[in-house]
């Protein structure tokens, strides 16, 4: 069951044409979506994470490549798509004139749900988003969370077999974000729904089940957060130096240091044996004059690996390019 | 007051402008094209109109007379036809907008002194037809004074047919070029709409957007940020007004008969009225929608109340005093005054004086509408 | 069994669409208010404000005759009631000095000798007017040179008399009938220019303006992946659009003949056909500009451009006889030109469609055209 796949896209290119030339948005992007699964597209803004989620749903004409969903390719069967799939645009986009009620019966209607399904179905999907007493209500006069549990109930009132969300958090409190994705976990946990998410947030990448990187238009690894985040060379030591610039250019040069991140004043240093180097470090800044505040060693996180993900690659671009 | 702020949210504003290359070229350009129009599209003195005859006596007197309607230059006989039925017919299929039916005999009804001829005109396009009418009646009383003349010369009388002359002397604009009246009135409706749809849009589009928000967590104050935002509208503003004036000068040959400087700073103050009525308008309407329905309404009261295209002098009192209400109404005498007549202050101090205190008033109150919307 | 299915699900999607669009212009009630109250507020402005025949002109007199003469000829001009002689003044400076001002638009300047120059048979008046009023100017002048002759005539005929001659009158009689609009009544010639005009400007904007909101706000794109096929989303779109406009050329209409009395001389039906007609093309055109508009704001501009054309060029006030001929080309591409034609025909003249099928073809093509290219070229994707 798990082998069936819901969304598939091979080669996936987009290109726009602009006042400048051509602009690659996705560049050769293949992924693929189990069904059941929460797949997770993460990367930095501007990576085409959208562009994707468009050119998947047919929103957007393709350049080339292939992409389907449920086995429905995103071209040629436009329709069979879009009355099988759920989905939340970026931008909250439901009318606001109209009130949480009407916004559920107008896309309750335009995907031809019978009266008597919407009669249950739309009580059970406003208590399910806990808006049930806000039926009245203009949809342009609730919280940006709300707006967001809104359009997910709009999204679900014709049963969609696969949910495709892009960036269903953006500009919502801590709470309703984690209230929004304790939604999408039911989804999948009792409808067995498939669920697909883009995404800047690392922390919501890892409550995914899959995740794919996306980077300057390339998917540059796609697995489970797990395998993702082993696939960080070495381990990692967390530490607070008692001055910070002299102490990252320091160890930056130092050996067996494989890679090095800086959260605030804090310095991430992944190392290649971890007893060795930290002896060595703390000798290193000693010297100097520099203590290290709270050395201790940490479990990567999708963070770490998503960013030496994003390192590697960059240097390997530079590579090519001075290769060229 | 900090004119530093006050520059960089007009400085914003310039960027934005010259950004939209498309909308800035679109506002550069409408004033010219409708000046052009106004030009060489509408005239109201209508002539030539398309006639057709039906001449039922066919004989010299009856030529001679459709000759002398002819060469009045009003009428244009396009056809002949043999019935006043096929007459109407025409002017029902829209070929024709005036007609002329010639009973049988005419030239013995002629000597007998009752002859008659009659005019059909197509009332549908009344201005045509007012014309056509007024023309009808010059060309027949010319013709019939023109009889009675040869009549009385007959009768050996030594008489001039006319002993009142009227001299009429047209000062300002000697040959009534229709351009030389229009270009004011163009540029006073120019200063009104133009600033006040810039400044509603202007002003609507960062609500909507939100980005007004963001402004007011900066320490700029109220005032501050309205003079930002109405700095490069007045300037835009003022080059289309200028282009205006510009075009009318050198491509139509409109004379500037009286001070620039007086015109162009009180063209300033002038536009500062419509900066005025478009925060006032923004502050009453929720979206673009509706502030552009607003203004649509406001701009119809204003311009045919205003005197722009239509005469004030015949318009009931109540309607007068409407019109009285917008600027537009002071303004339009006052750019007359000194662009075709060339007369100065001393003689528009007081449409001036009604001016400036509807400025400062209209400002004030938009003032105060603007920081409470804020609020 | 299955085509029917598919089209019952059609219809319950256009009826989704229609049922939203409906809603949202209800809730919007001040732009609804709007759209309704301004044809009445446009027609009671022209029917009141509006008159091209000037009369009732400030005249400021210098009489430096102050003859008996002199006293029937303002007397004269005082009766014609074009001008009203409101100043009385020494010199020709003072009436010129009047004009300036703008206390008064014309002046009136009889010379001292008068009475003597009458006799002489040569007297002269002077007339003066603020050609910076072009209106007045143009009324005035002719109303004063017909004053001029008609006391000539009197002087002339009084001559006569005393001389022993047989009364006489003018050898040639005119009448001037004026067709379908026998007291050339403003209101008849402005009420279908302000039925073209409104139906025109209103449904293009109604449709541009609501696309390209939807369209900036992104709710087209959360309607566009729902099953919605682009015809339903213009249907869904027009028809309360429809409503709206019908219901707005109603209150023209009722307002026009309950009130001001214009008579409605034709085929209502025919009317009706064809305005539903040009109300459906103005609807698709709309939906042609938000294809090409990219904010609300150009919509905007656009829809402004064409409503300048079509005020000016289409014959709604201005006589297209007189316009240059690539002018009335351009005008001859606005279909508000044909649908005027048309309209007149049928309200003001009572005419059918033998004598204006040609202008009725031409809009049934303007109308195919631009509705199968608003259906065509609607989006159903974002690029």
């Amino acid at each position: 069951m798990t082998d069936e796949k819901t969304i598939v896209t091979k080669n996936l290119v987009k290109q726009f044409k602009t006042r400048n030339g051509v602009v690659t948005a996705i560049n050769g992007v293949t992924l693929q979506v189990h069904r059941g699964e929460t797949y997770g597209l993460i990367g930095p803004d501007g990576a085409g994470k959208t562009t994707t989620t468009r050119v998947i749903l047919g929103l957007l004409t393709r350049t080339g490549g292939e992409s389907s969903i449920l086995g429905y390719d995103s071209m040629h069967d436009t329709y069979q798509i879009r009355e099988r799939v759920g989905y939340i645009a970026q931008q909250f986009a439901l009318p606001g004139d109209l009130t949480v009620m009407e916004n559920m019966q107008f896309f309750a209607n335009i995907h031809g749900v019978s009266r008597e399904d919407q009669k249950k179905r739309i009580p059970e999907l406003l208590e399910f988003a806990g808006l049930e007493k806000f039926t009245t209500r203009l949809g342009g006069k609730l919280s940006g969370g709300m707006k967001k549990k809104l359009a997910l109930a709009c999204s679900l009132v014709h049963e969609p077999q696969v949910v495709m969300l892009d960036e269903p958090t953006l500009g919502v409190d801590p709470v309703s974000r984690r209230e929004f994705w304790n939604l999408l976990g039911n989804l999948r946990t009792e409808k067995g729904m498939t669920i697909f998410v883009c995404t800047p947030y690392m922390d919501e990448a890892e409550r995914c089940n899959w995740v794919g990187l996306m980077y300057k238009g390339q998917l540059i690894a796609h697995d489970s957060p797990e395998t993702i985040k082993a696939m960080v060379p070495g381990r990692l030591l967390e530490f607070t130096p008692s001055e910070f610039a002299p102490a990252r250019d320091l160890v930056a040069g130092m050996e067996g240091v494989t890679e090095m991140q800086t959260y605030g004043l804090m310095l991430h240093v992944f190392v290649d044996d971890l007893d060795r180097r930290q002896q060595e470090i703390q000798a290193t800044l000693a010297d100097q004059g520099i203590t290290c505040a709270g050395m201790r060693e940490i479990e990567p996180r999708m963070e770490e690996a998503f960013i030496s993900l994003i390192h590697k690659q960059e240097s390997y671009e530079r590579s090519e390019s001075t290769a060229e | 007051m900090s004119l530093l702020r006050i520059w960089a949210v007009t400085q914003k504003g310039f960027i934005q402008l010259f950004r939209d290359r498309r909308t800035l070229a679109m506002m550069l350009a409408l004033p010219i094209i409708q000046l052009l129009l106004f030009g060489y599209a509408i005239d109201m003195n209508v002539d030539h109109v398309p006639t057709i005859v039906a001449d039922q006596s066919q004989d010299a007197e009856s030529r001679a007379y459709i000759e002398a309607v002819a060469a009045s230059g009003f009428f244009d006989i396009v056809g002949y036809v043999s019935s006043s039925e096929e007459v109407a017919q025409a002017i029902d299929r829209g070929d024709v907008i005036a007609g002329i039916f010639i009973p049988p005999d005419f030239a013995a009804h002629l000597k007998r002194g009752d002859a008659q001829v009659s005019f059909l005109v197509d009332g549908s396009d009344v201005i045509t037809a007012q014309s056509a009418y007024a023309a009808a009646d010059v060309i027949a009383q010319n013709y019939a004074g023109k009889l009675q003349l040869e009549k009385i010369k007959r009768m050996g009388a030594a008489l001039q047919t006319q002993p009142i002359d009227a001299r009429v002397r047209i000062l300002y604009n000697p040959n009534m070029t229709n351009i030389w009246f229009t270009i004011p009135g163009m540029c006073a409706m120019i200063l009104q709409t133009q600033s006040l749809v810039l400044t509603t849009t202007a002003l609507v589009l960062e609500r909507e957007a939100g980005t007004i928000e963001q402004l007011l967590v900066t320490p700029i104050r109220p005032v501050e940020l309205m003079l930002g935002k109405i700095i490069p509208n007045l300037i835009i503003t003022l080059v289309n007004m200028l282009s205006i004036l510009g075009m009318g000068i050198l491509v139509f040959g409109v004379p500037f008969q009286g001070s620039f400087q007086l015109f162009f700073w009180l063209s300033v103050i002038f536009s500062f009225s419509g900066l005025g009525l478009g925060l006032l308008v923004s502050s009453i309407s929720e979206t673009q929608k509706q502030a552009q329905q607003i203004i649509m309404a406001v701009m119809l009261v204003a311009i045919v109340l205003g005197g722009f295209m239509f005469p004030r002098t015949t318009m009931p009192d109540a309607l007068k005093l409407i019109g009285d209400l917008f600027p537009l109404t002071h303004f339009i005498p006052i750019a007359r005054g000194i662009i075709t007549k060339g007369v100065g202050l001393d003689m528009l101090w007081e449409q001036v004086t009604a001016l400036v205190v509807y400025v400062a008033v209209i400002l004030l109150i938009s003032v105060r509408s603007f920081k409470q919307g804020l609020e | 069994m299955q085509g029917e299915s598919a089209m019952q699900s059609q219809a319950k999607r256009i009826y989704a669409l229609m049922w939203k669009e409906l809603i949202q212009i209800l809730r919007d009630w001040r732009t609804l208010l709007m759209i309704l109250g301004l044809p009445i507020l446009e027609m009671f402005l022209f029917a009141y404000a509006v008159n091209m025949t000037i009369d009732h002109i400030p005249t400021v007199v210098a009489d430096l005759s102050m003859g008996e003469r002199s006293q029937t000829f303002l007397d004269a001009m005082q009766t014609s009631e074009f001008f009203d002689l409101e100043l009385y003044t020494s010199s020709e400076q003072q009436v010129i000095q009047a004009i300036e001002s703008g206390k008064a638009v014309a002046g009136i300047v009889i010379p001292p000798d008068f009475e003597a120059q009458i006799d002489r048979g040569s007297a002269q008046v002077l007339i003066i007017f603020d050609g910076s009023d072009a209106y007045t100017v143009q009324s005035g002048y002719r109303a004063a040179s017909a004053i001029a002759q008609t006391q000539s005539m009197v002087v002339v005929a009084q001559k006569l008399q005393r001389a022993g001659a047989a009364e006489f009158s003018p050898p040639v009689f005119t009448s001037t009938r004026i067709l379908y609009n026998p007291n050339m009544d403003g209101m008849i010639f402005m009420l279908p220019g302000v039925i073209g005009i409104l139906l025109q400007m209103l449904t293009m904007n109604l449709t541009a303006m609501s696309v390209v909101r939807e369209q900036e706000l992104g709710i087209l794109e959360q309607i566009l992946v729902t099953p919605a096929r682009p015809f339903d989303l213009i249907v869904g779109k027009m028809v309360p659009n429809i409503l709206i406009s019908v219901l707005d050329l109603a209150i023209i209409l009722v307002v026009g003949i309950y009130w001001f009395k214009v008579p409605f001389q034709g085929s209502f039906l025919l009317f009706a056909l064809l305005s539903l007609l040009f109300i459906i093309s103005g609807l698709s055109m709309g939906v042609l500009i938000s294809t090409i508009a990219k904010t609300q704001k150009e919509a905007q501009q656009i829809t402004s451009v064409v409503l300048m054309l079509s005020m000016l060029l289409t014959g709604m006030m201005y006589p297209r006889s007189t316009m240059p001929p690539a002018v009335s080309a351009v005008g001859g591409l606005i279909p508000v030109t044909y649908y005027l034609r048309i309209i007149r025909g049928i309200m003001t003249k009572g005419i059918g469609l033998t004598f204006m099928w040609q202008d009725v073809l031409v809009l049934v093509i303007y109308g195919l055209i631009v509705i199968v290219a608003a259906a065509k070229l609607f989006k159903k994707r974002l690029d």
